[in-house]
């Protein structure tokens, strides 16, 4: 079931458009609910699908397309890098693997205390502040270096 | 009309039409995947890339509308280079696997491949490997590598059969077909998507392996299922059935058939097959020669007419059987000296007997048409699966549909009003309908405000003793809500189903439907049960018309007989009353089974005939439209089973009644509707019906709601392997309203016992809070329910402490 504050969310994101095409709601449905749970479980997009009142495969669709949509849990701090060209060029793939090796995981891997998840992203287009990370899809940090990278992982630690 | 230019011809094409519907009407040949006329313009696949002049690129041609002096080239260095192209790119990752493909040689790839695609690739890299998922027993998603993603079978999921299952999940280059977590495909029109893809991706889990394309014949047939008489492409090798396809007729299937008329081709093959004359004797079961098997039945026969006296013997056949069959299983009895002689075994009310001959009312295309309908007791999506779809494509055009049913299962498809009733509610709720509309129509002439349809139409001037009876109805909100709609409408029909025709007062039904079709100016039909509900009256295979007034199939078990003529019937399963059916097929001294199957005959039964279905014999069936559609037989009578027409006609020479000298099954069917004037013969008109108070008599205990499952039907479906572990077959259970579990101090999952008179069936029970109260669905034509009586009336359900299924 999806809890009241979700319903409530998605009641006032269906004020937005017309009565039969509650569907134009998905993604904010689903973004919600991976705000409250950290992720989206297939019994979540059931329930998404049967609230708006569409199929739920075509749930699925919209849960798998989107890549900031975690399929699984992610942690409590879901860490995406952008990997894309301009990323890339400034040394996004050195973010990774010094991130990778701080935290002791692997890309799509979260550590074992549940705290910290890592995804590779797509372009956030903020190439100025190449390479960045986004902290669960909710804050962006640019410009990173090793130095900065410790000081987000010791603050989010502390949450 | 617009005047386009195709490839240098002048070409008129319709406002709003595209390209390639254009081009294909002209004779000009577009290669395309993702498009097909019956469904959306998805325009991904990118394979119809046409120049057209002016424009800058080529464009896909299914997705761009013709405008006046547009000149396109199909041909041209501009369009075969995109077309070449895209065909590089989908052939990037398909992999190179046509001879061991089960699409081999009937593949759109493959074929449009030989006129655009490269003598080899130049991708050098690594294939994507797509997994295969279980999507269940019917289509075989075995090598989805193949697929092009041109998305064919999502969407004929969403527009045609009205629910999406199949999605395509993730993107670019990793986007797959596949259903949510790995749940099956349950729709009853799945099979299609087999027909749709154009490659090798969705195939025939049953067919698979089985047979190449080009080794089988294709052969013309009707499907002998649900009334619609789908044409069916039977595909043939080595005399054997392999494979069932449609052939598109746009006024009947359209391009489509249900997965019924698909699959059961393998019920004709089962193990069950009776393949030889079975005589019983001194308890045992022996194989005889026809002619011995023949003269023991005319004997028989002889021997209880001239003891007992003929009123003795009675006939039943299915409305599955060919109208030839039943012509000359009826001349038969007529010859001998009744008219004990039915096919309408599920129906329980026979009161308006020789008034009507029960048919849609219109033809099928004219079903898209509609704007409103009023479906009155219809397991519709099960037991009319292409009928439900073209209700479907007009309630999406804006139509409207009502339903007045004892249940409320999914249609897949808005429903404007429903008056969800117990059984013995329907008259009055029709009844309801039928005054709110009177009610209606008086305010509208007083206000001169009259609808279009309402004041086009003569003045409905109901009969005093009607409005009489009406006077103590009282109108409900849902009855009126339905009354609304219908009045609102300008070209409604009023359909009633297999349970409103099975239903004990199934009269009065029809009668209050017909006049609610009259007053809203509706068209008025009956959706037929099976492949020949139509033909059965035609044939005369009922026992009023010619000669002597006989018994009707419901008397001919009540009362029971000594000798029983069986056409293809299963007693236990074919019949309203199951329980009293199988008594009185015990209480006979002779019972005379012409079946397909070995089935539950071999308790009771005398003699078993092997009779043809319907590839190996030709006949005829007389669909729920009145189309008169015969077939020829696909192949050979298995071993020595023989078309039932002809062993009709030697057990009508046997016992010396005239006119059974007939060369061909062309011969009986032309005597069977020699100046039969079919069109002239169907007559839905019930107003001579009297009508009674419709007044529920108010049950104290629970009545039973039964539905035929699909692929329980008739006898061929039931043995169909694939079809048999689908979601449809399943076992079933007992469904009740949560609240009337409650009482029974039971809940959802629990064995529970259900009784109908001495018999009874241990079931497992469900909830389902849209049925009525007091009610209990159970449905019939299946094994586990067989002991039970009658499809409506009485049922108790009692617990069995604390058993779980």
């Amino acid at each position: 079931m999806l809890s009241e504050q979700i319903q409530a969310k998605i009641n006032r994101e269906l004020k937005k458009y017309p009565a039969d095409q509650k569907q134009s709601a998905v993604m904010a449905a689903l973004r919600f609910v991976q705000d409250e749970k950290g992720w989206i479980s297939n019994e979540d997009m059931t329930d998404v699908a049967s609230y708006l009142g569409m199929a739920q495969m075509a749930v699925y669709e919209v849960a798998t397309f989107y890549h900031m949509y975690n399929l699984k849990p992610m942690g409590k701090h879901t860490l995406t890098v952008c990997t894309n060209l301009s990323c890339t060029l400034c040394g996004a793939l050195d973010t990774v693997k010094y991130i990778e090796s701080k935290l002791g995981i692997g890309i799509g891997e979260v550590t074992a205390d549940g705290k910290f998840g890592l995804r590779e992203g797509e372009c956030m287009g903020a190439c100025i502040d190449a390479p960045l990370l986004t902290v669960s899809n909710k804050k962006m940090c640019g410009r990173l270096t090793p130095e900065k990278i410790d000081q987000i992982l010791a603050e989010l630690d502390k949450t | 009309m617009i005047n386009i230019e195709i490839d240098g011809k002048p070409v008129q094409a319709e406002q709003g039409s595209t390209v390639i519907d254009a081009a294909h009407q002209a004779g000009a040949y577009i290669p395309h995947f993702c498009y097909h006329k019956k469904l959306s313009i998805a325009a991904n696949c990118r394979m119809c890339l046409v120049e057209i002049e002016k424009a800058p690129k080529p464009m896909p041609a299914c997705a761009t509308p013709v405008a006046e002096g547009m000149k396109v080239k199909t041909h041209s260095e501009m369009a075969v280079k995109a077309q070449k192209g895209v065909m590089e790119f989908l052939l990037i990752n398909h992999p190179l696997d046509c001879p061991i493909c089960d699409q081999g040689g009937e593949c759109q790839l493959q074929d449009i491949a030989v006129g655009y695609g490269g003598s080899a690739s130049r991708y050098q890299e690594e294939k994507r490997v797509v997994m295969h998922k279980d999507i269940g027993a019917l289509i075989s998603t075995e090598e989805m590598s193949r697929c092009i993603q041109c998305t064919r079978c999502v969407r004929f999921g969403q527009e045609i059969a009205g629910v999406m299952e199949l999605g395509m999940a993730f993107r670019g280059e990793h986007a797959e077909i596949m259903s949510f977590v790995n749940s099956t495909v349950d729709s009853e029109l799945s099979g299609n998507m087999i027909d749709l893809c154009p490659v090798g991706a969705l195939t025939s889990k049953p067919f698979r392996y089985t047979a190449r394309n080009w080794e089988l014949s294709r052969r013309k047939s009707v499907s002998p299922h649900d009334g619609l008489g789908s044409n069916l492409a039977v595909q043939v090798k080595d005399h054997k059935v392999m494979r069932v396809v449609p052939i598109e007729n746009e006024s009947v299937n359209e391009c489509w058939i249900s997965d019924k008329d698909r699959f059961s081709y393998e019920g004709l093959n089962a193990p069950e097959r009776l393949t030889k004359p079975m005589l019983k004797q001194d308890g045992k079961w022996i194989e005889v020669e026809w002619q011995v098997a023949l003269e023991y039945v005319a004997n028989g026969l002889r021997q209880i007419a001239s003891g007992a006296g003929t009123d003795r013997i009675a006939a039943l056949a299915t409305p599955h059987s060919t109208l030839e069959e039943m012509y000359l299983l009826q001349k038969l009895m007529r010859g001998i000296g009744n008219s004990n002689v039915d096919f309408r075994l599920r129906q329980s009310d026979f009161s308006a007997d020789g008034k009507y001959v029960p048919w849609l009312g219109m033809p099928v295309a004219e079903i898209n048409s509609r704007d409103r309908f009023l479906i009155v007791g219809s397991f519709l999506r099960k037991d009319h699966p292409l009928l439900a779809h073209r209700i479907r494509q007009a309630v999406k055009k804006g139509a409207q549909a009502c339903i007045v049913h004892s249940v409320d299962d999914d249609l897949l498809m808005p429903v404007q009003s429903r008056a969800i009733v117990a059984p013995s509610e329907l008259v009055n709720s029709l009844a309801q309908i039928l005054k709110a509309l009177i009610e209606d129509q008086g305010s509208r002439i007083k206000d001169r405000g009259a609808t279009p349809a309402l004041s086009s139409t003569p003045r409905y001037a109901p009969d005093p003793q009607l409005l009489n009876v009406l006077k103590d109805v009282e109108v409900g909100s849902a009855a009126a809500a339905i009354a609304k709609s219908l009045a609102s409408g300008e070209r409604a029909a009023v359909l009633l189903g297999n349970f409103a025709q099975q239903h004990p007062q199934a009269a009065q039904i029809a009668m209050l439907a017909g006049q609610i079709a009259t007053l809203c100016a509706a068209k008025f039909g009956f959706l037929g049960e099976a492949a020949n509900s139509v033909g059965g009256y035609l044939a005369g295979a009922v026992p009023f018309g010619a000669g002597a007034q006989g018994m009707n199939a419901a008397q001919m078990l009540e009362s029971p007989r000594k000798a029983y003529v069986l056409l293809n019937v299963e007693p236990e399963l074919d019949c309203a009353n199951p329980q009293q059916a199988v008594a009185a097929m015990h209480g006979a001294d002779m019972v005379v089974a012409l079946s397909a199957y070995k089935h539950q005959a071999t308790d009771y039964a005398d003699v078993l005939l092997p009779v043809a279905p319907f590839t190996e014999t030709s006949g005829t069936f007389i669909s729920t439209e009145g189309r008169v559609q015969s077939f020829k037989g696909a192949v050979k009578p298995l071993d020595e089973a023989r078309p039932a027409w002809k062993v009709l006609r030697v057990l009508g020479n046997l016992l010396k009644v005239s006119g059974f000298d007939y060369d061909t099954s062309e011969a009986v069917r032309d005597e069977a509707l020699a100046g039969v004037d079919v069109a002239a013969k169907l007559n839905n008109s019930l107003q001579s019906v009297p009508i009674l108070n419709p007044q529920s008599s108010i049950l104290s205990g629970l009545q039973r709601v039964a539905d035929v499952p699909i692929y329980f039907a008739d006898a061929v479906v039931r043995r169909a392997a694939s079809l048999q572990k689908t979601r449809d077959a399943a076992t079933p259970c007992v469904v009740m309203h949560g609240s009337e579990l409650r009482k029974l101090g039971v809940v959802a999952g629990d064995m529970v016992k259900v009784h109908q008179g001495a018999a009874s069936a241990r079931l497992v029970v469900k909830a389902d809070d849209s049925l009525p109260a007091a009610t209990v669905r159970v449905a019939a034509g299946h094994p586990v329910t067989a002991g039970l009586g009658g499809m409506f009336g009485a049922i108790t359900v009692e617990s069995i402490s604390g058993e779980r299924a």
